[in-house]
């Protein structure tokens, strides 16, 4: 390494430091509800036996997508039961869904607000690209210096790294709604509230799911890496078969993640896209509740 | 102030960061053009002042960047006017507090789009049931009065579809079914049927005159298609450059257009299509009295012949249209050695038309009769009468 003239680093560890030194008790209550938060789902997927989860996995495959990929996902989690790999699956599948929830409840109001206001939308975008596209490993050293070892600091840099999705598509979403059926919310009487939840979230739904979606696949593939601060689940496997150079055990591993990926991302997606041809769809499901308000 | 449901008076929209400069300078005699390249500022709308009476089809008309989007959309401050006053029903719109803005829009105003502007995520019915639902009405109850509209329109049997399943002229009719679900007194149409094919567009004029001739409501309508302004509108306004140019009947633009931008609309019309009785009536028929006894055959006879005409029209003492006589039937008359009276050889079976009658009409009635047809005004009272000669010299313009 050359020469610094500038060591940006060490200003940056004394941020850390100074935070650690005055904020810890703020960070211990965060962690706190992180790790009540995410134990609570982890445990709610454990409850019922394996195949009752794989049962209920295959049924939303077989009324979103269809019978193929209702078999598809039958075979993935069948192989997976079978190599050993089920209850860090379930693990994974529990950090992953901890992390998107947060990141969905941070994001989604996020986005709503830059996309009312140019302002914030200017402030917030650089932000969001720095999180987007830093390193991912980076945040696990704050996040385990402020928050210790194990899943909380791994959610934590999970939510920061899979969030910008949600708030740059829930943005995106409600931009792009029709000038006109924004025009005819108003000149029907809508009131602010009435048009967000009557006009601007119905209309934006298919963008802000694409970034449910985006903001689940990044989330899984976070909490892999999250593994190296101790969150758990598959990445423990991938990290050992990296540290003990095992490629039959990095092979299985990573496959069982592929799988989980792809059987994620496509019943995500399908609540996204699907929407005119499935009436009973999540998303008609939920702009008739806001709707309804 | 003027007087009429919507008069707007003195109305300025500026797009810019100094609008009361920009306006200022229109005052001071700057163009357009020059304040946009000086100040930076686009003029919409420049100094509009009309009025709208209740019940009438108001069309604007223009070139696409003349400000009649714009226009529109100050009345019901979609757009929040720079400058100038807006009265519905005697009520400043555009001094309205927020609230009661919004209130004035859920109780007595709606809008249909070009672009239909349905909720794609909604039904049909809760399409047309949205203002109501905006106004908090119950959901039996919006249900109930969006199924009427929505019969009104002739989609009853859709109301469970979702828009993309409609072709665009019932898109239309849905987006009308939910302007009329809140039974406004007025309603705003811009453009509204202008995506739609010539066919369509026709039929969905003829769903708005019929609801009209049930419900009359007052109605803004924005156009570019001068044959739909001149079939629907009342009184037809012409803007150009944020300006309002001329109002008027379309037959007063037709007649009297105020400058070559107004004419050039018309220039592709077939204005004679919108000539009516009225308009084609001349005094070129001799007239006689009938009070009680006919008049003197040779009197109408040689009265005939003095000025070379072949046919007159007998009156009564009122004035009422009593029949017609040629000069071969007085001829007939003579030779036969009856010289007394009339009566015999007057053809009461031609039937006088009426004033506003339209011209493909009257050409049928010239067409069924061998003389000149007499024109009585409203009531009844003979006013003049059209031949064939003088219906193709109209035609061809004087």
């Amino acid at each position: 390494m050359s020469e610094k003239k500038l060591d940006l680093g060490s200003w940056v560890n004394d941020v850390v430091q100074h935070l650690l030194d005055n904020y810890s008790g703020g960070f211990d209550s965060i962690g706190g509800v992180v790790s009540g938060f995410s134990e609570g789902i982890e445990s709610v997927l454990m409850l019922p036996p394996a195949w009752l989860l794989i049962a209920i996995f295959v049924g939303l495959g077989l009324w979103r997508i269809g019978a193929r990929f209702a078999a598809f996902t039958a075979v993935s989690f069948i192989l997976i039961v079978l190599t050993g790999f089920w209850e860090q699956t379930v693990v994974t599948l529990g950090l992953t869904f901890s992390a998107t929830l947060i990141s969905l409840a941070l994001g989604i109001p996020l986005g709503i607000w830059a996309a009312t206001s140019e302002r914030v939308t200017t402030i917030i975008r650089p932000i969001l690209d720095f999180m987007q596209t830093m390193p991912a490993f980076v945040y696990l050293i704050p996040a385990a210096m402020l928050f210790g070892l194990g899943r909380v600091p791994g959610i934590i840099a999970t939510v920061i790294f899979a969030m910008p999705p949600a708030v740059r598509l829930t943005n995106l979403g409600i931009r792009q709604v029709n000038k006109e059926i924004i025009e005819a919310g108003q000149s029907f009487g809508c009131n602010s509230r009435q048009l967000l939840f009557k006009v601007q979230l119905p209309n934006a739904m298919p963008s802000i799911m694409a970034g449910v979606n985006q903001t689940i696949m990044m989330a899984l593939s976070m909490v892999i890496i999250a593994s190296m601060v101790g969150a758990g689940g598959l990445g423990n496997d991938v990290l050992a078969s990296i540290q003990r150079l095992d490629i039959g055990l990095g092979f299985e591993s990573g496959m069982a993640v592929v799988l989980l990926a792809i059987i994620l991302d496509r019943i995500t997606e399908s609540f996204g896209t699907k929407q005119t041809e499935k009436r009973n769809s999540l998303i008609s499901w939920v702009s008739a509740k806001l709707q309804r308000e | 102030m003027q007087s009429g449901k919507i008069v707007v008076e003195n109305l300025y929209k500026v797009f810019g960061a100094q609008p009361q400069e920009a306006i200022d300078l229109l005052k001071q005699g700057w163009s357009k053009d020059k304040i946009l390249a000086e100040k930076g500022a686009v003029i919409g709308v420049s100094d509009v002042s009309f009025s709208v009476e209740e019940g009438e089809i108001f069309v604007l008309m223009g070139l696409s960047g003349s400000g009649k989007s714009t226009l529109i959309r100050l009345i019901n401050r979609l757009v929040e006017p720079s400058a100038g006053n807006v009265y519905i029903d005697g009520q400043n719109v555009a001094k309205l507090p927020k609230k009661q803005l919004i209130d004035l829009r859920r109780r007595d105003m709606s809008m249909v789009f070009q672009s239909f502007a349905l909720m794609p995520s909604r039904t049909v019915l809760d399409n047309a049931a949205f203002g109501l639902e905006v106004a908090g009405k119950s959901r039996k109850e919006r249900e109930k009065r969006a199924m009427e509209v929505l019969t009104q329109v002739g989609l009853d049997t859709f109301a469970h579809k979702f828009p993309h399943e409609l072709s665009g002229g019932m898109q239309q009719r849905v987006g009308l079914a939910r302007a009329l679900a809140v039974d406004p007194s007025m309603i705003i149409m811009d453009e509204a049927f202008s995506a739609l094919d010539p066919l369509k567009r026709r039929e969905m004029q003829d769903v708005l005159l019929e609801l009209q001739k049930t419900h009359r409501r007052t109605i803004i309508f924005v156009s570019h298609d001068i044959e739909e302004a001149m079939r629907i509108g009342t009184r037809i306004g012409i803007m150009e450059g944020g300006k309002l140019i001329q109002v008027g009947t379309p037959q007063e633009l037709v007649d009297n257009p105020a400058n070559d931008y107004v004419r050039n609309f018309f220039d592709t019309v077939d204005t004679n299509r919108y000539l009516t009785a009225g308009q084609l009536k001349a005094d070129s028929v001799p007239l006689f009295v009938h009070n009680g006894k006919a008049p003197d055959a040779h009197t109408v006879s040689q009265a005939l012949q003095a000025l070379d005409k072949h046919y007159a029209f007998i009156v009564d003492e009122n004035h009422r249209f009593y029949g017609s006589i040629s000069l071969e039937k007085i001829a007939l008359l003579v030779e036969g050695g009856q010289t007394r009276g009339l009566d015999h050889a007057v053809l009461k079976q031609i039937n006088p038309v009426p004033e506003d009658m339209p011209l493909d009409q009257v050409i049928g009635r010239l067409v069924d009769n061998e003389g000149p047809i007499p024109v009585v005004d409203g009531k009844g009272i003979y006013c003049g009468a059209i031949s064939k000669g003088r219906l193709l010299t109209r035609m061809q313009g004087e």
